[in-house]
């Protein structure tokens, strides 16, 4: 219980700082690698809390596909971002403002929480012992579940040919290999047969 | 102290939340930044689903967070995607510019 508590502390605290530091970081470049160790502290609170399918989605989905895209933008997009970072104090008073509202209004909300025994009994799917967190989460997901995660399947598969569609563009100047043109030409419209004299050029 | 229940949890993901919120107010021109406040504030209400479901039992919890991921991810792949044609039609990915479109 020990470990547990002082790993819960550890993983929350670095979450939480490197979340300052990925909006306040100069180089966006840093900014995104604090973001994958933002996901990977909460991937361990995840585990703290047992859900441990979704603490390796969150690594996997996370840090290997959406934080490695923010990266290749970063890198790719040519930007002066030192310009970008004039009147960034123009706005600190009324985010931080704006901010700690929330934050007090949040945890004054969330800070005087307590669940009773009715409302854990009355879970709509309750947790199935005796088996893995993944197990139980296929469960679910592949019965109950079966039309919602379909849909998640269409939602990706728009978004990947949205994003295929947007960034895709036809270059003039640009020679591509077109293979119908090339299974499509036949001897006959290159190659000439011509009787040559000896002794004389064509 | 070291008693780890769901306020703990809440907790902390309301002050990833704000820091999102705080992160697009303080980030006004760069909209890569922008995009990354908005995945803290997906990953706060993440942790906020996982908690509930941890602590009531309850797997749905779990199940909706699955979604969450889903959509987060989608997002910012074609925000980013939006992104990148925007800087090669502009030159820049100032959120100031992007007024154009008003016509």
């Amino acid at each position: 219980m020990m470990i547990a508590g002082l790993a819960f502390y550890l993983f929350a605290f670095v979450a939480i700082a490197s979340g300052v530091l990925v909006i306040s970081a100069r180089n966006p470049v840093h900014s995104v690698l604090f973001l994958i160790l933002a996901f990977f502290n909460s991937a361990g609170l995840f585990v703290l809390l047992g859900a441990e399918f979704l603490a390796m989605i969150l690594v996997v989905v996370y840090v290997g596909a959406v934080a490695v895209l923010f990266m290749f933008v970063v890198m790719m997009l040519d930007i002066n971002f030192v310009e970008m970072r004039q009147g960034f104090l123009q706005y600190l008073p009324i985010g931080a403002l704006v901010g700690l509202i929330l934050l007090a209004e949040l945890i004054m909300v969330v800070g005087g929480w307590a669940l009773t025994p009715e409302q854990i009994a009355a879970a709509a799917t309750p947790t199935p012992t005796g088996v893995t967190n993944t197990h139980a989460l296929g469960g679910v997901l592949y019965t109950d579940y079966l039309y919602l995660f379909q849909g998640c399947g269409l939602v990706l598969l728009v978004a990947m040919i949205g994003a295929i569609v947007l960034t895709h563009r036809t270059r003039p100047g640009v020679r591509k290999q077109r293979i119908a043109d090339q299974n499509a030409r036949r001897p006959k419209d290159t190659i000439e047969i011509r009787k040559v004299e000896s002794g004389r050029g064509i | 102290m070291l008693e780890i229940g769901l306020a703990h949890y809440l907790t902390v993901a309301a002050i990833l939340f704000s820091l999102g919120i705080f992160g697009v107010f303080l980030n006004r021109k760069n909209v890569i930044i922008i995009l990354m406040s908005i995945e803290l504030m997906l990953l706060a209400v993440n942790i906020n689903l996982v908690a509930f479901s941890s602590f009531l039992g309850d797997l749905v919890g779990q199940v909706f967070a699955i979604f969450v991921l889903t959509v987060a991810a989608a997002e910012a792949a074609v925000g980013l995607a939006i992104l990148v044609v925007y800087f090669r039609n502009r030159g820049s990915i100032a959120v100031e510019d992007i007024n154009m479109m008003k016509g």
